[in-house]
């Protein structure tokens, strides 16, 4: 496999990592999902710095954000397949 | 000016870890290292012989005293008046340990009056290591500044003869903790530690991770790393208290202004779950924790991995792991964290190319492979293992070079 542009931590997980820099909007990106050491592909639906996170699926409004195969916050803005997860759209259980 | 830069590229890449392990896999077996063995038994891979203040008072003393004497250095901080309580205790326990620190070979203290003075001296005498305290009433800064930079001069020139000597990995005493973090900390730079401590684990070190806020999220996934189901008791009652006793008194509407901070969610990270359990991966898969220290507290039973209760700030935890005896830190490192202790030395690793690009006089080992699957976690381990053990023998930390001395002290509250 060439050098990915995204990780996935685990075969749960409901988004992935962009690794790599200049990831623009409609690229087809190619994923490492390391659990199980799978490949995915994804079109990513707008550009995603290197660091941010990528829905792998549809997010509804309420669901749990899966990495690492745990829940890690609640969606509180729809998001689609490709879409970027962060602060926008995704909040703390905690605090 | 072009053959010394070739000569230097020459020096680097001989030192390049991947060209040194193909040869001989040498990491799998148990390294040594050459190190100081203190008075007390434990070994110290640095020899420095240190200008302590009490107090905010003294600072200006024990820096006029560190100018004077060369090879010696002072470590000023704003505390050490009107404490009390728990807060003072802390205080003592982290100045005490600072001195105790097998990596300091000697220490001048000085503070506004003899008597805590006095306390801070028979504190770090109990180690067997020289140590001479100065009190500045009735004598002033000029007097104090030559009593104390005869004695300094003496000890430097006494601690520049100790010898170095063989040491195994048992006698290593190495703390973790991540700063500025981001998604490649939890993807490579942690997990690259977690690996290095599972196989340092097995060989007999100690080790030492905290950030008691920074695993909200995971802590009971954390609770479950303990190696009793009192231990993790111990823990979660640990973390528990830090919730009640200060998150939930002076929380504003949530802490998202702090955790995670600015530098994490420009890096990728959105909560604080997703940061714990990122956080969580410096302590590998399979080593278990075996004690909960308090903040600064030495370790007593033996060797293993121990928990301590720290701020997630990286200054104020590595001070307090360094007071409580640990000689050389792991610090994986996102968007690029640049912390350095006067002690303890700091070894900074990240995964994340664009710091490595941006911002590489900071970092010890690139780990940015693994994103790129050129470089295996097992590797990435035994490389941090081998940086480690050169940073023993002396290799300077980019945080040494760069003259990074944060030395924070945790205060718990208000002062009298």
């Amino acid at each position: 496999m060439s050098v990915p542009h995204l990780l996935v931590h685990t075969l749960q997980d409901t988004v992935g990592v962009v690794v790599v820099e200049g990831v623009k909007k409609n690229q087809i990106l190619t994923g490492w999902v390391m659990e199980g050491n799978k490949t995915i592909k994804i079109k990513c639906l707008k550009a995603i710095p290197i660091g941010h996170k990528i829905a792998l699926t549809t997010i509804n409004n309420g669901d749990a954000v899966i990495k690492y195969g745990h829940d890690i916050g609640k969606c509180v803005s729809a998001i689609s397949k490709g879409g970027h997860v962060h602060t926008q759209n995704l909040k703390t259980k905690r605090w | 000016m072009v053959i010394i830069a070739k000569s230097l590229k020459k020096i680097v890449a001989k030192k390049s870890f991947s060209k040194r392990l193909n040869k001989s896999q040498r990491v799998n077996k148990r390294p040594t290292f050459l190190g100081w063995r203190r008075e007390n038994g434990r070994v110290g891979i640095r020899n420095h012989v240190i200008i302590l203040p009490l107090d905010d008072l003294s600072n200006t003393a024990c820096e006029a005293v560190a100018n004077n004497i060369k090879g010696t250095k002072a470590i000023p901080h704003p505390y050490g008046r009107l404490q009390f309580g728990e807060d003072l205790e802390l205080h003592f326990r982290t100045l005490i340990g600072t001195g105790s620190n097998p990596n300091v070979a000697a220490v001048v203290v000085i503070g506004i009056e003899p008597q805590w003075t006095g306390l801070i001296v028979d504190g770090i005498a109990k180690t067997g290591k020289p140590v001479r305290g100065f009190a500045i009433e009735q004598n002033g800064d000029h007097q104090t500044i030559a009593d104390a930079s005869r004695v300094a001069k003496e000890l430097v020139q006494a601690s520049s003869e100790l010898e170095r000597e063989k040491c195994s990995i048992r006698d290593l005493w190495v703390s973790v903790k991540c700063g500025e973090s981001d998604t490649t900390s939890g993807l490579a730079s942690n997990p690259t530690v977690g690996n290095f401590i599972d196989k340092v684990d097995t060989w007999g070190a100690t080790t030492c991770f905290g950030e008691t806020s920074e695993i909200t999220g995971a802590e009971l996934n954390c609770a479950k790393r303990a190696k009793t189901k009192h231990i993790g008791a111990k823990f979660l009652k640990t973390w528990q208290s830090y919730n009640d006793d200060v998150i939930e008194q002076f929380k504003t509407n949530d802490l998202s202004d702090s955790q995670p901070t600015k530098g994490n969610i420009e890096g990728g990270l959105t909560t604080i779950e997703e940061k714990a359990f990122g956080n969580l991966e410096k302590i590998g898969k399979k080593a278990s924790f075996i004690d909960v220290l308090r903040p600064a507290e030495t370790p007593r039973r033996g060797a293993g991995l121990y928990f301590m209760d720290t701020s997630s700030a990286a200054a104020e935890c590595v001070t307090l792991q360094a007071a409580a005896g640990f000689v050389v830190h792991l610090f994986p490192t996102g968007q690029g964290n640049i912390i350095g202790n006067p002690i303890e030395p700091v070894i900074k690793l990240t995964a994340n190319p664009r710091t490595v690009r941006t911002m590489g006089e900071h970092v010890d080992l690139d780990v940015s492979g693994i994103l790129r699957r050129e470089l295996s976690l097992n590797e990435a381990g035994d490389a941090l293992i081998d940086m480690t053990i050169r940073t023993c023998n002396g290799r300077l930390t980019a945080a040494e070079a760069l003259g990074h001395n944060e030395f924070v002290l945790t205060k718990l509250y208000r002062s009298a």
